[in-house]
């Protein structure tokens, strides 16, 4: 029942969307109805997720850890597909969404990891350039988008420098910049100052609500509780895979 | 795509070559090898037929008249033996032409001595054949034509060159088909190398939406550098290594020189090279798209 329902929803969806209802369902760009993800082993790792966000909205996902924060943003990225449930992000049905669609789909998204995932290899400026290569961007356009993302995450200065001979704080600006150099609609962030000082970490999450500021949805997982309870943004609260809390201008959640 | 990006591919497919330099090496010196191997031998066929064609041409059947004969007889037998679809040739010899070849061949001025021609009975036809395979039954059919008196056939049994040759062509095939699976088998190593050791960035390439073919096109450039690379070495080697060989071969067997009408290094290369590059690139093609394919599931 739920799934043929959730087939007719998808199809009509693109159509809705130029005609009609300008209002809350419309400027719904990650929706997520009654979503369940099982890892093939173990139990699963969400289960019945229900989520809306919409467009320019700023979003924390805390957590303990095991909770299923990981696995949302995979979800959301189309790296794993969900195992029961409807999911659309941005349009794109991505249970259904065709193999071969899904580097377009990605390329409206920006990602972010606790790790950095630099290329070792190369330096600042190429790492940035990288994700325009990617996307098949012409050497000019590059020359003109990659110092001036450089100089939004304030790295203009080091763009010649390889990642080890930046600080942590540094490294995960220049993947900040990486994914935003693209000029995402969605900025997904995996723990972003999982690594950083608590000096870092508030620089990364000012550069995170600017952003935001400027028209991009913003998805960030934290641990961060001083960061969550001090921004006052939307806090959806996971737990054992289930949302346990979702309150605007929230707070995070005391676990004992 | 654009033009920079393809320049980005390529230089991405050229650096991967130094990403796992021993990988590289070890597949570029396979291909050289299996090259090689295929570039002598086909120099060796190629000459192999050059020697058993220029064979095959100088063979030719005499046929002799009984005594007596009317020149419009011999016509007639001529016109019979133009007709055989194997005969490419007829010459005719009168007796007086067979003396003075003879004369000049073996007698020299001892020749003098002779007023009349000795050789009276020995106007021939000289049939030159297009396919020496049929040589013996022309002669079956000659035999039995009224007129002629006796048929002389050529010594060397073309049959026995043209067997040679083909088994020289088998086990070449043979000996080149497998060095072109371990070849590919090797590319395909170094190709799989080089997908492990950049899995990060081709994950993170996943991440920001790279299309299959963007993610895969430097791998496969990468193993038709290495075929490109492993074809030109040996042809450089080859070419430079052709003419001392066909030298010392001629010099060593002069009294063959007549028998060994080699090819030229021109004549050799000109199939030679593109041939050879060809198989490089393809081996290369086939070996990183395989592996492409089986490992980036992207
Ligand atoms: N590839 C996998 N295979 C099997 N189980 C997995 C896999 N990845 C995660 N899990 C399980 O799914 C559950 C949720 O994991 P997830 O990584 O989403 O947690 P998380 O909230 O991100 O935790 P953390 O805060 O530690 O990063 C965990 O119980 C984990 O063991
Ligand atoms: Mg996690």
């Amino acid at each position: 029942m739920e799934e043929k329902k959730n087939k007719s929803g998808s199809t009509t969806m693109p159509v809705k969307k130029k005609k009609k209802k300008m209002a809350a369902e419309n400027n719904e760009i990650i929706t997520l109805t009654n979503v369940s993800k099982a890892y093939s082993t173990g139990a699963p790792a969400l289960k019945e997720i229900n989520l809306h966000i919409n467009k320019g909205e700023f979003v924390f996902i805390v957590g303990d850890s095991g909770s299923g924060k990981s696995t949302l943003i995979k979800l959301l990225l189309r790296e794993l597909t969900i195992s029961d449930g409807y999911i659309n992000v941005m349009g794109y049905d991505l249970s259904k969404i065709k193999h071969r669609k899904i580097p377009k789909f990605r390329r409206n998204i920006g990602i972010v990891f606790q790790d950095f995932r630099l290329l070792k290899d190369r330096n600042v400026y190429d790492n940035v350039a990288f994700a325009q290569r990617i996307i098949q961007k012409s050497n000019k356009e590059i020359k003109k988008n990659v110092p001036s993302i450089l100089a939004i995450v304030g790295l203009a200065g080091k763009y010649k420098a390889k990642p080890r001979q930046l600080s942590g704080g540094e490294q995960q600006r220049v993947a900040l910049a990486r994914a935003l150099v693209n000029k995402p609609t969605i900025l997904l962030a995996d723990e972003p100052t999982g690594n950083l000082d608590p000096k870092n970490s508030w620089e990364i999450m000012k550069l995170l609500e600017q952003i935001n500021e400027n028209g991009t949805t913003v998805l960030v997982v934290t641990h961060n509780r001083e960061i969550v309870n001090a921004m006052q943004k939307r806090v959806v609260t996971l737990k054992k895979g289930v949302i346990v809390s979702d309150e605007e201008k929230g707070g995070y959640i005391d676990e004992d | 795509m654009r033009i920079s990006s393809l320049f980005y591919t390529l230089r991405q497919g050229f650096s991967n070559l130094f990403r796992n330099k021993w990988f590289t090496l070890a597949s570029i010196a396979t291909i050289s090898a299996c090259l090689f191997l295929f570039g002598l031998f086909y120099a060796i066929v190629m000459n192999f037929q050059n020697i058993v064609k220029t064979a095959e041409q100088g063979v030719s059947v005499t046929v002799f008249f009984d005594e007596g004969i009317e020149d419009t007889r011999i016509q007639e037998i001529g016109e019979l033996i133009s007709k055989r679809p194997e005969v490419s040739n007829i010459h005719f010899v009168s007796a007086e032409e067979a003396w003075e070849s003879f004369k000049t061949e073996y007698l020299g001025e001892y020749a003098d001595g002779f007023t009349e021609n000795p050789l009276a009975d020995s106007a021939n036809y000289e049939i030159y054949l297009n396919d020496v395979s049929m040589q013996s039954a022309l002669v079956t059919y000659l035999e039995s034509v009224e007129g002629v008196r006796m048929v002389n056939r050529s010594e060397i049994t073309a049959t026995t060159l043209t067997g040679i040759n083909a088994l020289v062509a088998y086990v070449s095939v043979g000996i080149i088909g497998i060095l072109f699976a371990v070849s590919v088998f090797l590319i395909s190593n170094t190709v799989t190398i080089g997908i492990s050791v950049r899995k990060e960035e081709i994950n993170i390439m996943k991440y920001i939406g790279a299309t299959d073919f963007f993610v895969r096109s430097p791998f496969v450039i990468e193993g038709m550098l290495i075929g490109l690379i492993g074809a030109a070495i040996p042809l450089v080697f080859i070419y430079v290594m052709y003419n001392v060989v066909m030298n010392y071969v001629l010099e060593r067997f002069s009294m063959l020189s007549s028998l060994l009408s080699f090819l030229t290094v021109e004549e050799i290369f000109s199939l030679l090279t593109p041939v050879s590059l060809g198989i490089g690139v393809g081996i290369g093609f086939l070996g990183s798209i395989v592996t492409v394919r089986k490992h980036l599931r992207v």
